[in-house]
């Protein structure tokens, strides 16, 4: 697989305009548990356009991670349509989405989800290696990525030689190696202090301001109002969609 | 996914080893199956591959172009003899004599008798005796005919053979028997009641692999033989062909015989002829059906070595269940996963493959050093040996890694 799969996925020009990083149209995703069925989602519509700094927020149960499994790629909608930056997603093969999130999408999670054995810079290379970035072009880039997150002095340190903050740092890293169209942040701060949460968050407004779309998901209504926009999720369903001024 | 393969064959390879680095002690006892198996086979194959060059050297020691002629077939016999066969008569001495005569391919010919029954008289020398020792009676063409060299004193001649002399020339395992301390040469030996002047003896053989008799042999003339033993009637002809000619002078030899003993045109030989490598042939053919016998038995280890492979890949497959969701997340394919597993699975059963072939060198290596069996490992058995090491990785990992390939990365990510 790898490149071969771009072409036959040509940009729709129909489903969105180029400012239009996300768009989706009536998205369900129904959970089938034997006798009854269950709506995750409930025909959610929203757009969110380039350099756009969102959170989805809601409680546990909303749906949100259903949603964030969707804009991720990790998975498929029952129903509906999905476009990532002018491509419509919603009806991919495993591969052809393995492609897309790699190109695309820059995850980082609340568990961090580094490679232990691994230094910090071959975790931010791992991306690249995936798509066949030959090796030294993919060494530069991994650094450079690691000097933007200012972990420049710790390449080849091992996750568990590293702080919570750190290892945040390598994530947000790994997600921003690949130049992907958003980075996608699941609870980042869920797993660190209130005083390392707040540095991973300026690292957000800094990357968001050097033109990063991010999109935040989380429950905590302190992180969700350093966003610039909240989606608020309730029942499978897009209960408010607010600006928070900022 | 060939494409998948060649992307990330070192990445992949560096995560195997640093598999094994960090799991040292499970990774050996998942490997010592495959090690154990791979012992076996370059082990099995080098004491083989030794057996096989020793007993085509001694055959060859013989001479190239020499034809084993008796009234059974000369070599390894296997089961009972037919009734034709416990029926046949004798060669006897003019049979020889005809086929120097009438074979214009056979450039000379000798026969040797010897104690049909039972053990040979007791041989002595002063307070020294031998009792296991072959007692032949030759016509002196032997010598030349077997390829047996002079190591001191004189052959015995025609002259000693029509006169019936009691001369003998003894084979180096005697004198080192008998003569220790001194010159064997115009000594008095007893075979049981006859005397006999020693005029000479013989350089040393090349054995077959568990024979010792080789070396230890007195060769009488043919006549005298008789003198004493005029009831022995077996004889073994043994006929030397003209360089390049021996498939003709064994044709020609076939012929004489048949005629010579009336077998009837339809009916097969009375007697059988074998050569140097007929017989190396014969032996391979029996020692290929015991190495393939042992084969099958150590790749029934193999086979537990490579389920106790799949195991430890689903061990491991489950423990890095976070690890191959990550992957996925960031954008693995299914075939990168599955490779990057799969020659996991490779590189251990390979690394057991090769601690193997050192085990099996190491192995070889005693045996010949304490002299128990010969032994030299065979090139081929060094390949095979890996191959089949890799081949149950690439086997018994192929289900784990599909496996984990499949697994589905929204349930991997959230996997404790």
């Amino acid at each position: 697989m790898g490149s071969q799969v771009a072409p036959a996925l040509g940009r729709d020009v129909e489903g969105a305009a180029p400012s239009v990083i996300i768009k989706t149209e009536d998205l369900w995703k129904t959970y089938d548990m034997g006798a009854i069925q269950v709506n995750a989602l409930c025909g959610v519509s929203f757009q969110i356009e380039r350099g756009e700094y969102v959170a989805i927020m809601g409680p546990s149960g909303s749906g949100k991670s259903t949603l964030m499994n969707l804009i991720g790629c990790l998975d498929t909608p029952t129903r509906g349509e999905y476009w990532l930056n002018g491509r419509r997603v919603s009806e991919l093969t495993d591969d052809e989405l393995a492609y897309i999130r790699n190109k695309e999408i820059g995850f980082v999670f609340q568990t961090f989800n580094l490679l232990s054995r691994a230094t910090a810079l071959h975790n931010v290379e791992l991306p690249l290696i995936y798509n066949g970035t030959p090796a030294a072009e993919r060494r530069a880039r991994a650094e450079e990525a690691l000097r933007t997150v200012e972990l420049g002095d710790r390449m080849e340190h091992k996750p568990n030689e590293l702080s919570g903050g750190q290892r945040q740092r390598v994530a947000i890293a790994r997600a921003l190696v690949n130049r992907p169209s958003i980075i996608l942040a699941d609870e980042p701060t869920g797993n660190l202090d209130t005083a390392t949460g707040d540095e991973i968050m300026a690292l957000f407004d800094r990357l968001n301001a050097s033109g990063n779309t991010i999109v935040l998901v989380t429950h905590e209504h302190d992180i969700a109002a350093r966003a610039r926009r909240i989606i608020h999720i309730r029942d499978g369903k897009v209960a408010r969609d607010e600006k928070t001024g900022r | 996914m060939m494409n998948a393969f060649r992307r990330h064959i070192r990445e992949n390879l560096w995560l195997a080893l640093d598999t094994l680095r960090t799991h040292k002690f499970r990774s050996f006892l998942t490997i010592l199956g495959v090690l154990i198996g791979t012992t076996t086979v370059i082990a099995v194959a080098s004491i083989f591959a030794g057996l096989d060059q020793e007993v085509a050297d001694a055959a060859r020691d013989f001479g190239t172009r020499t034809l084993f002629i008796f009234k059974w077939d000369p070599g390894i016999h296997v089961g009972r003899l037919t009734r034709e066969e416990r029926l046949r008569t004798p060669l006897t001495y003019e049979d020889g004599m005809g086929l120097k005569e009438d074979c214009p391919d056979v450039e000379d010919v000798a026969v040797e008798t010897f104690i049909w029954w039972g053990s040979p008289p007791v041989l002595k020398y002063r307070g020294s005796q031998v009792l296991h020792y072959n007692f032949v009676g030759a016509t002196p063409s032997d010598f030349r005919v077997v390829n047996d060299s002079l190591s001191d004193g004189r052959l015995f001649t025609d002259v000693d053979d029509i006169h019936k002399r009691d001369v003998a020339v003894i084979g180096a395992d005697i004198v080192s028997r008998l003569f220790p301390n001194e010159d064997p040469i115009g000594k008095q030996i007893t075979v049981g009641s006859n005397t006999f002047k020693v005029v000479g003896t013989l350089g040393k053989r090349k054995a077959f692999p568990g024979d010792s008799g080789t070396d230890r042999v007195v060769k009488i003339p043919y006549h005298t033989f008789k003198k004493f033993y005029p009831n022995e009637k077996e004889n073994f002809i043994v006929a030397m062909a003209f360089e390049g000619r021996l498939d003709e002078a064994r044709d020609e030899v076939e012929s004489v015989l048949r005629r010579r003993r009336h077998d009837k045109p339809n009916a097969s030989d009375s007697f059988g002829i074998s050569s140097a490598e007929a017989l190396i042939h014969q032996f391979e053919q029996l020692i290929g059906t015991v190495v393939l016998v042992t084969l099958v038995i150590s790749s029934i280890g193999l086979l537990v070595g490579g389920i106790g492979v799949m195991n430890i890949m689903l061990v491991s497959i489950t423990e890095r269940t976070r690890e191959i969701g990550v992957r996925k997340a960031i954008g693995a394919h299914r075939s990168d996963i599955t490779w990057q597993f799969l020659l996991e699975a490779m590189t251990l059963t390979g690394a057991g493959g090769i601690l193997g072939i050192l085990v099996g060198f190491g192995a070889s290596f005693l045996i010949r050093a304490l002299d128990v069996l010969p032994s030299a490992v065979p090139l081929w058995s060094v390949f095979v040996g890996f191959a089949v090491a890799v081949g149950i990785g690439l086997f018994f990992g192929l289900w784990p890694a599909i496996k984990a390939s499949r697994l589905d990365p929204i349930v991997a990510l959230r996997y404790e």
